[in-house]
């Protein structure tokens, strides 16, 4: 039987918590900026400019379309060559964060303009008509009255879609990155205690993903009592 | 920038000389259509059954298949696939182990991504099918059992069959993701379609085109993939529902 153990794990907890704090900053630069830009598809997608919609439809279509591993490779490629022109950086600087931000970033934001959309869509059209009825352009019927009510609908699959990011961003392993995953790989490669550092790393998203999605269920319940 | 295309790079004998670069990615697109698609033969039926537990009276088996969906939900796919890959053979009885590590590379890779794509995966099958029977009006399930059947019975003649129809365009975009998600095997070193574009930029040094390559084989599998489930969603839809005719 395999002999477990686990004394590796306690003096690496400060290296781990570097890379969680890695993990959490990738997810929240890309919730935050996903939102932003999501919205802002969903509201090209739903407009009747045809050249925005049709490149909210493309640009919706084709990140849903390829693996999460083949577009981070794609920006670990392309975004360290653009920025070292771009700001004359000497070349080799590290730009893994960077690249993993900006891709997680633009490639969630293709998943949250879906949520974003069929939010908007719930919305009743009257709302729209009663908004124009009462003079307001477009820009001021959104701002004022259809996203807040849109969003009020949609916090639980924002806040879930962000649980999945969470997940997702040890796919950052990729580039060696030393996220809580890289971190904890290459703590149990050092020891030659992999099992160990691989079952605590299982653990510890386990953890925190059931208690955070637990707690968008009760926040789905509070806002809509089935 | 200076960077030199060669879209001839693909023509070229490949470094171990017994086929073209091109030849590769064909090699890693049959990997990536193996593995999805018998992970996802694993996925519909411990789905299936899993997600029939989930809404079965006995409260032991419920909380069981609910238990089996919320750990396979909330641990990273790259987890789940290293704990199968490199914990579980240290784990096995000794003998199982060793049998395990001393098998070709090849099959301990397929193996161990197959299991984890199909049970991972199958949480998610699982949950699509609860959704399924739930969304069922009630007096069907009441009239089944009015008229006789036992339980089992009317789930397997009257809430399976109409279920299965239902839940058809959830179903479409789980295995659409099961085709992405396999890319997550290309970190332990199976070649499918992303490790054979990784491996090429390494070999020719032409990142682009090989990269461009594959992401049009995924680009290309996504839309081969919806055609053939739009058809298969006109053939099953039901009459009378939302979306029916």
């Amino acid at each position: 039987m395999y002999e477990f153990d686990w004394s590796s794990i306690p003096g690496s907890l400060p290296f781990l918590w570097d890379g969680m704090k890695i993990s959490l900053e990738i997810t929240l630069t890309a919730v935050i900026f996903g939102i932003v830009w999501g919205t802002l598809l969903a509201m090209m997608r739903l407009s009747s400019v045809k050249p925005l919609s049709l490149f909210a439809a493309g640009y919706v279509n084709f990140f849903r379309a390829v693996p999460l591993v083949m577009v981070l490779l794609w920006f670990f490629l392309i975004v360290p060559k653009f920025i070292e022109q771009l700001f004359n950086l000497p070349p080799g600087t590290d730009l893994r964060l960077t690249s993993a931000m900006i891709g997680f970033a633009l490639f969630e934001s293709a998943y949250y303009s879906e949520i974003i959309r069929a939010g908007i869509q719930s919305v009743p059209k009257g709302q729209m008509a009663a908004c124009y009825a009462l003079g307001m352009t477009y820009g001021q019927a959104m701002r004022l009255v259809v996203l807040p009510q849109a969003f009020r609908n949609m916090v639980p699959l924002l806040l879930t879609q962000a649980i999945i990011l969470f997940q997702d961003t040890s796919l950052v392993y990729v580039s060696a990155l030393a996220d809580f995953f890289g971190a904890a790989y290459k703590v149990g490669d050092r020891d030659g205690r992999l099992v160990e550092l691989l079952l605590f790393a299982g653990l510890v998203y386990f953890v925190i993903c059931f208690a955070a999605s637990t707690l968008v269920k009760r926040l789905q319940k509070k806002y809509h009592p089935a | 920038m200076g960077y030199q295309w060669n879209w001839g790079v693909f023509l070229q004998p490949s470094a171990a000389g017994d086929d073209t670069y091109l030849g590769w990615m064909f090699a890693g697109l049959k990997m990536t259509i193996a593995l999805s698609l018998s992970a996802w033969v694993i996925a519909l039926l411990l789905g299936a059954i899993v997600g029939v537990l989930r809404t079965a009276p006995n409260k032991v088996l419920a909380g069981l298949a609910t238990a089996y969906v919320e750990l396979f939900r909330n641990i990273p796919l790259l987890v789940q696939l290293f704990i199968w890959y490199f914990v579980l053979p240290e784990l096995l009885p000794k003998a199982l182990g060793d049998a395990f590590k001393q098998s070709n590379p090849v099959f301990q890779m397929f193996s161990a991504s197959m299991i984890c794509l199909g049970l991972f995966t199958s949480a998610r099958v699982a949950e699509q099918v609860r959704a399924g029977i739930n969304s069922l009006p009630k007096g069907q399930k009441n009239a089944g059992l009015a008229l006789g059947f036992t339980l089992p019975q009317t789930y397997r003649f009257v809430m399976l069959p109409m279920a299965f129809r239902l839940i058809v365009p959830p179903l479409t975009s789980e295995f659409l993701n099961i085709f992405k998600n396999s890319a997550v095997c290309s970190t332990i070193g199976l070649l499918e379609l992303a490790a054979q574009g990784r491996q090429l930029v390494d070999y020719t040094a032409q990142p682009y085109e090989s990269f461009i390559a594959v992401t049009v084989a995924y680009v290309v599998i996504n839309v081969i993939v919806m055609t053939l489930m739009k058809k298969l969603e006109d053939k099953v839809r039901v009459p009378g529902y939302m979306g029916g005719k």
